[in-house]
């Protein structure tokens, strides 16, 4: 009996609810650790990064529009299948990682872990950012916190998982949608992520994931109008474009250093929330 | 003479009206016209300004090391009123060292109750010499005295009189994170509320346990100079608070100096943005509070004659000199008509003129420069082919001056629609349905304020929710308050001031 020959997935990014190739055709190859080819990913252009904020901007109206409940509940959905298919993400992380299979096994548990962390803040962040306000006048004031639209994310590459989910979920907790572009070094956790978010109950285009080449993304992130927020690791050059651009229609820029410790609990808080809402204050007076 | 205040004349009229709009009780306007002359009313308060005023830096007052003054000129009378220091970059260099040692030696270490009382201090002694600083600031800026008297002063004392007491309360700022100040701040402010913006910015800066160096407008510095005064006798420790004055390059010196850990600024979108280029390679910590285009949507079921105050309020408060300022009217077509009539009698009432008189309702525009570009939009808007319409109010002979203005017939593509004025200029549009305002009202952009005018609860609580702006005013328009977070959304710029929330703006979290 003849050996039977595997057959290999071809890795495509996961825009809008849809696995897709570059608009350009173009890819570039991924190797394990050892040297090893394992395939090629699409090498996003400028074209691809602006359809997916598009997919991205489609979608915000009705993610932020769900209750916060039903977002808690899908957040919580997508941790339980990430852990239902942790051993999948495990052998891919284990690919990639010069590491052992421990640390690929507690990059996917601690990741499960965040997804859990802040579906829980989806309906509590409010009464912790948001108040009621003593005005002296006879108003009824009160300020509460709204998504502020797409955000776009540059990931890291130390925890192309980890590191993604946590600048990700933070900002879709709220109501925001994301647009990332994962770890250049190592996209290929970012492409199984894909696959995972499409049998989650996540609404296509809420998370939004691209791969390709970073000097070649960024200045789009910085410039692009409807990305209203930046999370992106980044250095020197990198950070300091991206602030620029950012300029161009005001739009607030959150820099990581590279040696981030994503495992730190300091990476879990309301504060990260905060990062991207918008506070509004309303106004009405008491009478008859 | 116009006299239209008679009863007989008026009823017969009003069966017209019913005729015409099937609704809207008419009510005999009280326009006298120029029947009686008003008499001047002048606050007398003496406002004690210096004749020249040097830097305020390490609690001392220097003269700035270039030896270059500047006058600073009172726009309703076109006179010098005093002469400013101009601080160079290395003015701003020494009052970033006083500021930094404050930090390290004093301010930083003080324990947040002790901290507060200096900050009461600030409030109670603005409150004490109150009238002199709004008639002081009536002649710097140009605005009415009965806004600095009532709104201006009062409202600055309250912002520190609020912030002091937050001083030993950090620990209930941010929940489940300990904060610490960030440091020495650097801080721009605008023209159009000098004393008030300056409150803002010091009261949560130094209340949190941050050391300022601050500069006000070029065209608007002699109250914060008083001020510098009044942390003297408040004996707020040298070099908590420094003040440099000067224009733009001075402030490009504040807002690129490596010992600012902060920048805050306040101003126009424009200058906010060549800010935010500046500091990108250092990547300082910043918070903008810029320009509007704010939106005042009025439905067909809203208490008119309210929403008539609200609206000329709204647009002609300060001279229209608001960042907030309700510059769009968007009232729903079936009342179109009738809103706008009741608008321009309201208009017609509106007295122009002597900032110091207690009876004037918009003074002086603050600066030549300020005046051109009013006038240059409304030319825009006239060429565009919008409809202008001017009360026949006087207007002195002498000082910047300029009529309140409402546009009709204007469209979204229009300059007067899209274009911060920041003068007592407004555009009216009108719309069907609530889709269409919405619409409409985001459709800019900026997004600092909005205000929602209708009698139907659901309907103002899905307007607060749609309308992307920071502050939503329902049933009510321009309404601040050192408790309740001001800022915007897009490129009205991001960080708030007031509240828990403003403050949390100005700490670390560790």
């Amino acid at each position: 009996m003849s050996e039977r020959i595997p057959v290999i997935k071809t890795p495509k990014v996961y825009v809008g609810g849809a696995f897709i190739r570059s608009e350009s055709g173009r890819t570039f190859p991924v190797y394990d650790s050892g040297g090893q080819f394992i395939a090629n990913v699409p090498q996003c252009t400028r074209k691809d990064l602006r359809n997916a904020v598009e997919a991205a901007a489609k979608a915000g109206p009705a993610w932020s529009g769900r209750t916060p409940y039903n977002r808690g509940q899908i957040i919580y959905r997508l941790a339980e299948m990430l852990e239902a298919r942790a051993d999948e993400m495990t052998g891919v992380l284990r690919q990639f990682a010069p590491a052992w299979t421990s640390a690929a096994e507690q990059e996917v548990a601690e990741t499960v872990d965040r997804l859990v962390h802040y579906a829980g803040w989806a309906d509590k962040y409010e009464q912790v950012l948001g108040s009621a306000n003593a005005v002296a006048a006879p108003f009824f004031n009160f300020t509460l916190t709204e998504p502020i639209g797409v955000v776009g994310i540059v990931a890291s590459d130390s925890a192309p998982l980890l590191g993604l989910i946590t600048q990700a979920v933070a900002a879709i907790v709220s109501g925001n949608t994301v647009v990332a572009l994962a770890s250049e070094s190592t996209p290929y956790p970012a492409i199984t992520l894909g696959e995972m978010l499409a049998t989650s109950d996540l609404p296509a285009g809420v998370m939004n994931i691209v791969t390709g080449y970073r000097k070649e993304l960024t200045p789009t992130f910085a410039t692009h109008t409807h990305i209203r927020g930046i999370d992106a690791v980044a250095t020197g050059e990198d950070a300091t474009a991206l602030r620029r651009g950012a300029a161009d229609s005001v739009k607030r820029v959150k820099i990581r250093q590279p040696d981030i410790d994503w495992s730190s609990d300091a990476n879990e808080s309301v504060y990260e929330i905060r990062n991207f809402v918008d506070f509004k204050t309303v106004w009405h007076p008491i009478g008859a | 003479m116009t006299v239209t205040f008679d009863p007989s004349e008026k009823d017969s009229s009003s069966k017209d009206e019913k005729k015409k709009h099937g609704h809207n009780k008419s009510v005999p306007e009280l326009i006298f016209g120029d029947l009686w002359e008003y008499d001047p009313a002048p606050e007398t308060a003496d406002p004690r300004i210096r004749a020249r005023y040097d830097l305020f830096i390490g609690g001392r007052f220097v003269a700035p090391q270039a030896g270059e003054y500047f006058a600073s000129i009172n726009p309703a009378t076109e006179e010098t009123v005093t002469e400013i220091a101009l601080a160079s970059a290395a003015d701003v260099d020494s009052a970033y060292v006083a500021a930094q040692m404050a930090y390290e030696t004093v301010w930083r270490s003080m324990p947040g109750r002790e901290r507060g009382k200096y900050v009461y201090r600030i409030a109670r002694l603005l409150q004490d010499r109150a009238r002199e600083f709004a008639v002081a600031e009536s002649i710097d800026g140009g605005k009415p005295i009965k806004e600095s008297r009532d709104f201006d002063v009062p409202m600055a004392a309250a912002h520190f009189f609020y912030h002091a007491g937050w001083a030993d309360k950090l620990a209930y700022v941010a929940p489940g994170r300990t904060v610490e100040p960030i440091g020495v701040v650097g801080q721009v402010i605008p023209w159009n509320f000098p004393l008030l913006m300056l409150a803002w910015k010091i009261a949560p800066a130094i209340a949190a346990g941050n050391c300022v160096v601050i500069k006000p407008a070029e065209t608007t510095s002699a109250t914060a100079m008083k001020f510098a005064e009044l942390l003297q006798e408040a004996e707020l420790p040298d070099g908590v608070v420094n003040i440099v004055t000067g224009g733009g390059e001075t402030g490009a010196a504040l807002t690129g100096h490596p010992a600012a850990r902060k920048i805050a600024f306040t101003g126009s979108t424009e200058v906010g943005k060549l800010i935010m280029r500046q500091l990108a390679e250092r990547g300082t910590r910043m918070t903008m509070e810029l320009g509007g285009k704010a939106a005042n949507v009025v439905f067909e079921d809203s208490p008119i004659d309210q929403a008539v105050e609200g609206v000329v309020h709204g647009i002609f408060f300060n001279q229209g000199h608001v960042c907030c300022a309700g510059s769009r009217l968007l009232v729903q077509e079936s009342i179109a008509e009738p809103f706008i009539r009741k608008l321009r009698e309201r208009m017609e009432t509106l007295r122009v003129g002597n900032p110091l008189d207690k009876n004037t309702d918009i003074g002086a525009i603050n600066s030549r420069e300020q005046l051109d570009r009013i006038c240059e939009l409304v030319e825009s808007g006239v060429t565009e082919g919008a409809k202008l319409y001017q009360p026949s109010c006087p207007l002195p002979s002498r000082g910047y001056f300029f009529r309140p203005t409402l546009f009709t017939e204007v469209t979204q593509s229009h300059r007067i629609a899209r274009e911060e004025i920041f003068g007592p200029v407004l555009s009216i549009l009108t719309f069907r349905t609530m889709d269409e305002a919405i619409e409409k009202a985001n459709n800019t952009m900026y997004g600092l304020s909005a205000g929602v005018w209708t009698d139907k609860g659901s309907r103002i609580l899905r307007m607060a929710a749609e309308l992307k702006a920071g502050v939503v005013w329902a049933n009510t328009f321009n309404k601040f308050d050192p408790a309740s977070p001001f800022g915007g959304y897009k490129e009205s710029g991001f960080g708030r001031e007031g509240g828990r929330q403003g403050l949390l703006d100005y700490v670390d979290l560790s």
